[in-house]
């Protein structure tokens, strides 16, 4: 009924130390959540220590440098290391970010690496993030009118309609903003979480598109929609500097403006 | 273990339909509650001390009774509105949460018309 312990895997135990083995003087250390689900163990924070004056500026950089000199079992997911993919968002010096635009000396003292929270763990740093795309899937991201596009030319926009995509067009679905949500991690099965939200407000404010009363519907639930409190932790986090606290209120805005 | 694809879990039971007049009622009864809370604690504190007599002459006035009254109400309203959403968030086992629900409704309409009435009785003459 109520657990006034942690379960199992998430007691986390001191893990190996890998020291700086060149004489450098310019060194950081990096505390990194390890876990793998084929070993049995219980996960385990690895300390390693890094030459700084050769190593890259980002976490990400360091990341990489460690798997590919220290620790090649270190697990993690990377694309683009530019911000655009949205990949390596992880839990880093206690808040969510993305591990390529976060530079490692905005962090003072041990550098912290963790998963994104209250994720199931694939490995090590991978959350399983399955049911955080089928949340996206069910808001169906995608343009739905019944009127048939012009058959000679795309589907026409002003540019003050156009302008109401900025700031929700640029969201990667990393994953930060919905991970960093209290209400997201007491009800993820129910609540679609700031990422999802957001998106779903961005094909609601899309003047092409011819489902807003439906998408509104779809949304209005004590569950899916109302377990925003508003802490705007997501907004606070988002590594892109979006707001998605304030697509959140739109969307209750415009729910109560059609009653 | 479940077989069901990731949107069907997802999608679930689908939308409910509601949650817009919760959301609603809970502001309105917050900025209701605001002018009502500073009406009562500066009405109340200089009665500190008062005799029975005066704070019954004070009650019986209609605006006063009537404010009581909407204060309490709007209290209760305010506060089970937001008790269930405390409760649906952090219960997560049925039925210790369906019960907490009800015995919540009940005690809301309970403690309601028990201090409905009492400013009532006292309102309309007695003691």
């Amino acid at each position: 009924m109520v657990e006034f312990t942690l379960p199992a895997n998430s007691k986390i135990t001191p893990g190996k130390h890998h020291p700086v083995t060149t004489g450098a003087t310019n060194t950081r250390r990096f505390k990194v959540y390890r876990w793998d689900p084929d070993s049995g163990q219980t996960p385990r924070t690895d300390t390693y220590d890094l030459d700084m004056d050769r190593c890259g500026p980002m976490v990400l950089d360091a990341l990489i440098k460690l798997k590919s000199e220290v620790d090649p079992a270190l697990t993690f997911r990377r694309s683009c290391r530019e911000g655009i993919c949205g990949s390596c968002a992880m839990n880093i010096d206690g808040a969510n970010t993305l591990a390529c635009t976060k530079p490692i000396e905005d962090i003072k003292g041990v550098i912290k690496i963790y998963p994104l929270p209250h994720m199931a763990v694939v490995k090590d740093l991978v959350p399983d993030l399955t049911h955080f795309y089928a949340q996206y899937a069910s808001i169906k991201p995608w343009l739905q009118a019944a009127t048939p596009a012009p058959p000679d030319s795309e589907r026409l926009q002003s540019k003050q309609e156009r302008s109401r995509l900025d700031g929700l067009y640029e969201c990667i679905l990393c994953a930060c903003c919905s991970t960093s949500c209290p209400s997201y991690w007491w009800n993820p099965d129910r609540y679609l979480g700031p990422a999802a939200l957001l998106q779903a407000y961005r094909w609601i404010v899309d003047s092409r598109d011819e489902a807003t009363g439906d998408r509104l519907d779809e949304l209005e639930d004590p569950f899916r929609l109302y377990r925003c409190h508003t802490i705007m932790n997501c907004t606070m986090t988002c590594p892109k500097s979006l707001n998605p606290g304030k697509a959140i209120a739109e969307i209750k805005k415009l729910i109560f403006a059609r009653r | 273990m479940s077989l069901r694809s990731p949107l069907a879990k997802a999608v679930g039971w689908g939308s409910a339909k509601e949650g817009a007049a919760h959301w609603w009622w809970q502001r309105i009864t917050a900025v209701a509650l605001v002018p009502l809370s500073v009406w009562f604690v500066f009405s109340i504190v200089p009665l500190a001390g008062a005799d029975h007599a005066t704070v019954v002459a004070w009650m019986q006035s209609p605006l006063v009774a009537s404010l009581l009254i909407l204060f309490i109400v709007l209290v209760l309203h305010h506060n089970q509105l937001g008790m269930q959403v405390v409760f649906e968030d952090y219960i997560h086992t049925e039925w210790l949460k369906l019960t907490c629900l009800i015995l919540l409704k009940f005690a809301t309409v309970l403690i309601g018309l028990i201090g409905t009435l009492s400013i009532l009785k006292v309102a309309l003459g007695g003691r």
